[in-house]
């Protein structure tokens, strides 16, 4: 068919946890403008266990941008070239004839990698786990609609809590802060009415959270948002920081 | 065997209340004496891990993605269902219950689908609760849509991502729990096997993915909330994860499979592209709202869409049933696509697809309007084909989304084997023959977090929190069991992919147990699937070792299950000579070429019990009372 690529893929190799990793060569052959980037790995990985060598390791799952799962660092950009995407959202139409491709997992101390471009984002859950909820048991509740909120407010909300934890931030990051993503949930959370009886507990304890998992301080370059597929905006990060000050200043934990 | 549903006595509306009384409670203090597994972590297994160890119970959850985040719940778009009648438009839980039952084609158990309704206004509560940002009005109320199936607007929604919103609520609670210390999480591990002991649930077998150790966990009971099959048909909408192993492992232990062939076909997707393809991508069936469905008039018109004029198109689903037109239901819907195109009038390279167009309601509209309204869909339809559907129709088909069958439970959600429970599309309790949008979300979270916390009470307290014997023989047997099949998987070193196993089974399963089925097809894919299972196990090429991340064993073993389970979906559909719902047998068409059920022969659910290594399996029947609605024949003329 007219307009299939030949491509040269980088992608990084790493057997384990322990090993060493490198990057290896790989062709690429006879690749439709119209496979996703995912399904271009397919292609290559079912001609690599033809020829006996072991296919490539990589996270993903929905294929559709939102479970999070896929995570590849594409030619020094965190989901690649395009904005606003994810990396199986990513078509191969973004891409030329004969261009050399590197693939790598996603770079940081608290995302170690399991094997080649599968990384270990459990540090993620944890933080999550640290505050990042209301804490209401299931049960009868009172009414929905006992509890009126501005709609503007109830879409600033939704564009906060449409991260979808890939750590594409963490990656982009020099610092590899997971500031944005911390703050998408405390920005989420401190918004609602629901979310303000634990609002000051809640953003330290996750912040706690974060630096015990190694992620670094976040020096505002906004790298993070320009990655972010879900465009999770610099706004957020300025609530949290307003929630964490308020709270350093009269929460009881102080 | 005798199937008993335990279906309470009383008034539809009194059942559930009744039923929550009658059933035995565990004491606060006791709770903690007992272990209880949850597998999945999606809408279902989130809100059932959460809510069991709120109340007390000591909870291990499993998941093989590496968060339980990203369960496929996350991608369900529409929206949740819920008797609220907040627009004041007429609805009520009956309502919800009687709209339920009759797109499920009547055949669904009444009561079940009632309880449904009953703890749908629940779910919206709670969920606000947590802090789901639900769309609003700019009063600060909730904003409702409609969706199919429906005269009334009960869709509640956050905007194209309703279920990751859910998900992530019902993550968020998971979470609470797992950081007290009450829920101990597994991610990345695979259960592949239950542990039996006198008949009774007592444990699984489970792969950590990342290191391949094998290992068992014991509980007094385990709870099933591992999603549905569709990916038997190598593509569908599902995650590339999704699979059925937990669930027909579950089977092979004597957990009845019910209405394996009840598939739905989703009308609106993203056609295939080419043989690379790996996935197919929903486009949300809010579309026909204003989208028109049409063909050429002429077969094989290679014309781009606006260089045929209006008198050369077909609006075939405004031609034939003029009082629905666009908005028939999903089944409908796509088997009349099918029908066109397997007639020749198919558009786009593989003429396998219909054209779905938005010039008119840019016309009436305007562009701006029909961009708020689906912007996001476009833009995702764009950037998949990289088509520009504000100026050229959508080229849209079919897709394998849901499956309606799954493990036979009764009205306590339990499987024919005590201890042993499925919730959420792992059963198949509650959409019949067809799932209406927007109740996929509703029966996940209204089994996890209202109907199961009640209902494994009863068991719990009719066994006693005695701990279970890790050292009995059972758990060593079932974790070698897993150890050879794994060797096994990895001995063959054949030449054929994984991938190329899947692919040729989900070709089959499509060619002839897809949109519409007769006998002689299905008679022909029996064969071929059990060839094909056969070929599987002498040459397959599974690369690696047991003792790390290995993508392709992983695979390995759920292909392995889909070619069991493809055959059983194949004779479910052959012994079923009806056509109802998702479910279109060729022979059973009225004149106008319409699904004909036929209620005196075949209203009950058929649910199979597994014999033995390719021995065929025993059919059970539970016959279905309609006590409260009335069975017709749907006409959306």
């Amino acid at each position: 068919m007219s307009g299939h690529m030949n491509l040269t893929l980088k992608v990084w190799r790493q057997k384990d946890a322990k090993s060493t990793g490198k990057l290896e060569n790989y062709e690429a052959k006879d690749i439709s403008p119209d496979m996703s980037f995912l399904e271009m790995i397919d292609v290559v990985n079912e001609s690599l266990i033809k020829k006996g060598v072991e296919p490539i390791a990589f996270d993903h799952d929905c294929r559709e941008g939102i479970c999070g799962a896929c995570s590849m660092y594409i030619n020094g950009e965190a989901h690649g070239p395009k904005r606003a995407i994810t990396t199986c959202q990513l078509h191969m139409r973004s891409f030329h004839d004969g261009e050399t491709i590197t693939i790598e997992p996603w770079r940081a101390n608290a995302f170690p990698v399991i094997k080649d471009l599968v990384v270990d984002r459990s540090a993620f859950d944890r933080i999550i786990q640290a505050g990042g909820y209301v804490s209401v048991n299931t049960g009868v509740t009172i009414d929905a609609n006992s509890i009126p909120i501005e709609k503007e407010i109830a879409d600033d909300a939704m564009d906060a809590a449409a991260c979808i934890g890939c750590g594409a931030c963490v990656a982009a990051c020099k610092n590899a802060s997971a500031t944005l993503f911390l703050s998408a949930k405390v920005s989420q959370l401190a918004l609602l009415p629901q979310g303000q009886a634990e609002r000051q507990i809640r953003v330290e304890a996750m912040i706690d959270q974060m630096e015990e998992e190694g992620f670094g301080n976040c020096t505002n370059t906004e790298a993070c948002s320009a990655v972010c597929p879900k465009e999770i905006g610099q706004h957020h990060i300025a609530r949290m920081n307003r929630e964490f000050f308020g709270a350093k200043l009269s929460s009881p934990k102080k | 065997m005798k199937l008993d549903s335990k279906i309470p006595d009383g008034p539809l509306a009194d059942k559930w209340t009744k039923h929550k009384f009658n059933l035995k409670l565990v004491n606060p203090a006791n709770k903690r004496k007992y272990n209880i597994i949850v597998v999945g972590t999606g809408l279902a297994g989130a809100s059932a891990a959460a809510s069991l160890a709120e109340l007390g119970y000591n909870v291990q959850s499993f998941c093989f993605q590496d968060s339980p985040r990203r369960a496929h719940s996350i991608a369900a778009q529409g929206g949740i269902n819920a008797a609220k009648n907040y627009p004041n438009d007429g609805d009520s839980v009956y309502r919800l219950f009687y709209d339920t039952i009759k797109g499920g084609d009547y055949r669904s158990r009444e009561a079940n689908v009632h309880r449904l309704a009953e703890v749908s206004v629940n779910i919206i509560d709670q969920c606000v609760a947590q802090g789901v940002p639900f769309a609003r009005e700019y009063g600060g109320l909730l904003d409702n849509r409609s969706f199919g199936g429906a005269q009334v607007s009960r869709t509640f929604y956050a905007r194209g991502q309703t279920g990751q919103q859910l998900l992530l609520g019902a993550y968020s609670a998971l979470s609470r729990q797992i950081h007290k210390g009450t829920v101990k999480m597994h991610t990345r591990e695979e259960m592949l096997d239950l542990v039996m002991i006198d008949g009774q649930a007592k444990g699984i077998v489970t792969r950590n993915l990342e290191t391949g150790t094998i290992d068992t966990h014991s509980a007094h009971a385990v709870l099933l909330c591992t999603g549905g099959y569709g990916n038997v048909f190598f593509l569908s909408t599902n995650a590339q994860g999704s699979n059925v192993t937990a669930a027909w492992r579950a089977h092979k232990h004597g957990a009845l499979f019910a209405n394996p062939c009840f598939t739905q076909i989703h009308p609106t997707c993203i056609p295939v592209s080419g043989d690379h393809q790996s996935k197919l991508t929903l486009m949300s069936e809010s579309l026909r709202n204003d989208g028109r469905v049409w063909v050429p008039k002429q077969k094989a018109d290679k014309r781009k869409a606006s260089q045929i004029p209006e008198n050369e198109r077909d609006y075939f689903l405004e031609r034939k049933y003029p009082s629905f037109g666009n908005l028939v239901p999903r089944d409908v819907a796509s088997r009349n696509a099918k029908e066109q195109c397997d007639a020749g009038f198919g558009v786009g390279t593989s003429g396998l697809a219909v054209f779905l167009d938005f010039a008119d309601a840019i016309k009436r509209l305007g562009e701006d309007t029909v961009r708020a309204r689906y912007g996001n869909l476009f833009d995702m339809y764009a950037q998949i084909t990289g088509e520009n559907p504000y100026a050229e129709p959508m080229r849209i088909y079919p897709a394998v989304h849901y499956t309606m069958g799954g493990l036979w439970v009764d009205y306590n959600l339990s499987t024919t084997i005590p201890g042993l429970y499925a919730l959420g599309e792992a059963n198949f309790s509650d959409h019949g023959a067809n799932r209406l949008g927007a109740s996929a979300l509703m029966q996940g979270l209204a089994d996890g977090y209202y109907v199961i916390p009640s209902t494994v009470s009863d068991y719990l307290a009719t066994i006693g929190p005695k701990p279970i014997d890790k050292n009995h023989p059972a758990f060593a047997e079932a974790k070698a069991k897993v150890e050879a099949q794994t060797k096994k998987l990895l001995s063959i070193k054949g030449t054929k992919t994984v991938a190329e196993y899947h692919r040729e089974l989900g070709l089959i399963m499509w060619e002839y147990c897809g949109m519409a089925r007769n006998d002689a097809g299905l008679r022909k894919a029996q064969v071929l699937i059990q060839e094909l299972r056969v070929d599987f196990w002498k040459n397959v090429n599974v690369t690696g070792t047991n003792e790390e991340l290995n993508q392709q064993l992983e695979r390995a073993g759920r292909v392995a299950d889909f070619l069991e389970l493809g055959e059983l979906m194949v004779v479910d559909a052959l012994a079923r000579a009806e056509s109802c719902g998702g479910h279109f047998r060729e022979e059973s068409q009225t004149e106008e070429g319409e699904a004909l059920r036929k209620d005196d022969e075949y209203c009950y659910v058929s649910a199979w019990q597994y014999t033995g290594e390719n021995q065929p399996e025993v059919l059970h029947k539970e016959e279905l009372n309609f006590e409260n609605v009335k069975l017709t024949q749907r006409s959306y003329k």
